[in-house]
């Protein structure tokens, strides 16, 4: 009983998705290392550690152990029905990565990445963030490691995720504020490069999404496949069956590379990944860079990035903190150009709709960013048939944002 | 006629020779330390006339090869002078195209001084790196120093040959020796060695901790090896000299131009600041 739709292009059906990046980094003409010379080495040691660890019975072992007991995996697919039946079209299934310690999906990645900084022997641990989740889930292994842990955050995502810094701070880390650029995301990973170049002997960096050099797009992939591992088997367990279209939102794209790996070469099953339209692509103010960028070079890979004709990125604008970031994992733009995934905006408006709409039908308080996929969500359901299914990753929980959504609605609190 | 359309007609070794190579064989005819100060296009302001009256004055107050950097919104390398000075530039709408007038600007007055773009990847991509080579090359630029390139892409290292200009590659303090050697054997113009790990603009240099390394690549390298991060000062600067063939000198540079309110005033501030560490220089040798 499949469903009828199809992906809109279908080239690409000879290419294992499984076989990249290759030796080099690269997935097709993205990803690769651009970085300053300085870290050649140090991102090479890391490269030959992570795969070795990655083979390693013990390491994988210790990683799934944690996972369960400390992270709390597996996390379950939710049938929204009540979502669902008000939208009128397919069963939407929500894979509940909002349940994990901490609130969001980044806990799978710096649990893997803290366990390979404590095998590398390094005693400091530094971490980007926009939305704070990275840096929550980053601070949080620090504590439980005993690792000293200090957090770039831009000063524009200090103000708007306020809760998130107070929690990083009673965790023991220290949130330094960036006040360069447009004081986001993208500044804070230039200030985490310039801090791991500086301190790199016995410094790790945690990057919290698929970007930066080799390996990271990499490493955190792999860290994050563990939810569509589960979810795949999940659907094939309680349905009997893959879904036909899945989809998730996308920052950098570590939530939504962790549910599409597992799924890239069921060709039946159709991918999007909805990026933060912002005010909408036509306004400029937004953040899809692969909806509306170009190819180019960013924190270390190739990939599709927001900027102007003289190559100077541009700032960008989303309601949501994590997904306020002109560029995007390689694997996305290489996804992209295969014709393997569709990526499509989701405005702040959308996004805002849709919170109120899981919040009011199944009571969830979705992430800002997780509202994003469940728009998308709304809108696949909507082309499916009544027994299609979507499945759409909630990749973290909206406590963080209760004060944004209130200032934008008007409310003091 | 492009420089692109005549390269064919040289022969390898003499389309690699360039105003760098010549002005590194006149400096080791003389027995002396090259100086290679950096400033940034478009700071302390944007105009030509500033800008070109900074480059003189460094060449007058005794530059051997100037490095002129190229603004990015994101430069993941630079220190906090380096990275004011391409927000001020930038604010100022100054871009690729401005950095190549400059360029010509300068070249029109100076037909022997060397001079290398500093930069990222990504202005040069969008404005597509073969163009992007041809403009630099008939502008007058003879190396182009890309921060975050890879030092071993093949083809942007035959592109740059064809059109004459050196690709200046890297080695940092955690270089490991196979790469080192690899990186000097295929190094054209100079190599620039960087002094510590970290961004630009860090602490002092350490010149003690360098000297063997510097050394030892100076052994590998077939060209010059130049020395940056850290140096501030005639003092610093003569530190290095005790084992480098040149030392480069970029943010404090910048930071005391910053506060320049016209071109006179930037000319000005420039001399004053490298004449002493040229000085410094000079008196070593003489030593
Ligand atoms: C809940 C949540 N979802 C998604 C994202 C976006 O990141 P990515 O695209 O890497 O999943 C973030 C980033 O902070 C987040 O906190």
């Amino acid at each position: 009983m499949r469903s009828t739709v199809k992906p809109l292009r279908k080239t690409g059906t000879e290419i294992d998705f499984h076989a990249y990046p290759d030796a080099q980094g690269r997935f097709g003409d993205y990803g690769g290392v651009y970085v300053a010379e300085t870290l050649i080495a140090p991102l090479h040691e890391l490269t030959e550690t992570y795969l070795r660890l990655r083979d390693d019975p013990a390491f994988q072992a210790e990683l799934e152990r944690d996972l369960k007991h400390y992270v709390g995996r597996p996390s379950p697919i939710y049938h929204a029905a009540r979502l669902s039946r008000e939208v009128g079209g397919a069963r939407i299934l929500l894979k509940r990565e909002d349940l994990n310690h901490t609130g969001a999906h980044k806990i799978n990645n710096t649990v893997g990445q803290a366990m390979v900084a404590k095998r590398m022997g390094k005693t400091r641990i530094i971490a980007e963030t926009g939305a704070g989740q990275h840096g929550v889930a980053s601070a949080t292994v620090a504590a439980r490691l005993g690792l000293q842990c200090v957090v770039y955050m831009g000063e524009t995502d200090i103000a708007r995720q306020a809760i998130n810094v107070y929690r990083m701070k009673l965790l023991g880390a220290a949130v330094v504020p960036v006040s360069a650029g447009s004081k986001t995301l993208k500044d804070a990973l230039n200030e985490a490069l310039r801090d791991w170049v500086t301190n790199v002997r016995d410094t790790f960096y945690i990057i919290g999404t698929v970007a930066g050099p080799h390996p990271y797009p990499m490493m955190v992939r792999d860290f994050n496949a563990v939810v569509g591992r589960e979810a795949r088997a999940q659907m094939l367990d309680e349905y009997g069956r893959l879904p036909d279209a899945i989809t998730a939102c996308v920052g950098g794209g570590s939530n939504a590379i962790g549910l599409f790996h597992a799924f890239l070469n069921d060709r039946d099953v159709r991918i999007v990944g909805a990026e933060a339209a912002g005010e909408g692509i036509a306004s400029g103010h937004h953040a899809a860079s692969l909806a509306a960028g170009r190819p180019g070079v960013l924190h270390g890979n190739r990939t599709y990035v927001l900027c102007d004709d003289d190559g100077q990125i541009t700032e960008t604008h989303s309601i949501s903190a994590g997904l306020d970031y002109p560029g995007v994992g390689p694997e996305h733009a290489f996804l992209k150009d295969a014709g393997r995934a569709q990526y499509v905006g989701v405005t702040d408006a959308e996004a805002m709709q849709a919170f109120h709409l899981l919040a009011r039908t199944e009571g969830i308080l979705a992430a800002l960013e997780s509202a994003h996929a469940v728009a998308q969500a709304v809108r696949l359901a909507r082309e499916l048939p009544r027994d299609g299914i979507v499945l759409c990753n909630l990749s973290g929980r909206g406590d963080k944002d209760v004060h944004t959504i209130a200032a934008r609605e008007g409310i003091t609190l | 006629m492009s420089v692109h359309s005549l390269s064919p007609a040289f022969p390898t070794a003499a389309a690699r020779m360039n105003r760098i190579d010549q002005r590194f064989a006149e400096l080791k005819a003389a027995g002396r330390t090259g100086l290679i100060p950096f400033v940034t296009a478009g700071d302390p302001r944007a105009d030509i006339e500033s800008n070109l009256a900074v480059l003189r004055a460094l060449v007058d107050a005794g530059a051997d090869l100037v490095e002129l950097g190229m603004p990015f919104s994101d430069p993941m390398a630079d220190g906090p002078a380096i990275q004011r000075a391409s927000e001020r530039a930038l604010a100022r709408r100054v871009g690729l195209t401005r950095v190549l007038e400059i360029v010509r600007a300068f070249r029109a007055g100076d037909a022997r001084t060397p001079l290398v773009l500093m930069g990222y990847l990504n202005p040069i991509e969008i404005r597509g790196v073969a163009g992007f080579a041809d403009e630099a090359a008939a502008a007058g630029v003879d190396g182009l120093l890309l921060v975050d390139a890879p030092q071993d892409d093949e083809a942007l290292l035959a592109l740059l040959q064809d059109r004459r200009l050196h690709l200046i590659r890297l080695v940092a303090p955690t270089t490991g020796p196979e790469r080192m050697r690899a990186l000097a054997r295929r190094a054209g113009g100079f190599l620039y060695f960087v002094s510590m790990a970290g961004t630009t603009g860090a602490a002092r240099v350490d010149a003690g901790a360098i000297e063997a390394q510097v050394v030892a690549l100076r052994h590998m390298a077939p060209v010059p090896v130049a020395v940056g991060f850290g140096i501030k000062d005639a003092e610093s600067a003569r530190a290095v000299a005790h084992c480098a063939d040149a030392v480069v000198i970029g943010s404090a540079l910048v930071d005391h131009l910053a506060r320049a309110a016209d071109a006179a005033e930037a000319a000005q501030l420039a001399a004053q600041f490298i004449a002493p560490i040229r000085t410094a220089l000079d008196a070593r040798q003489a030593a």
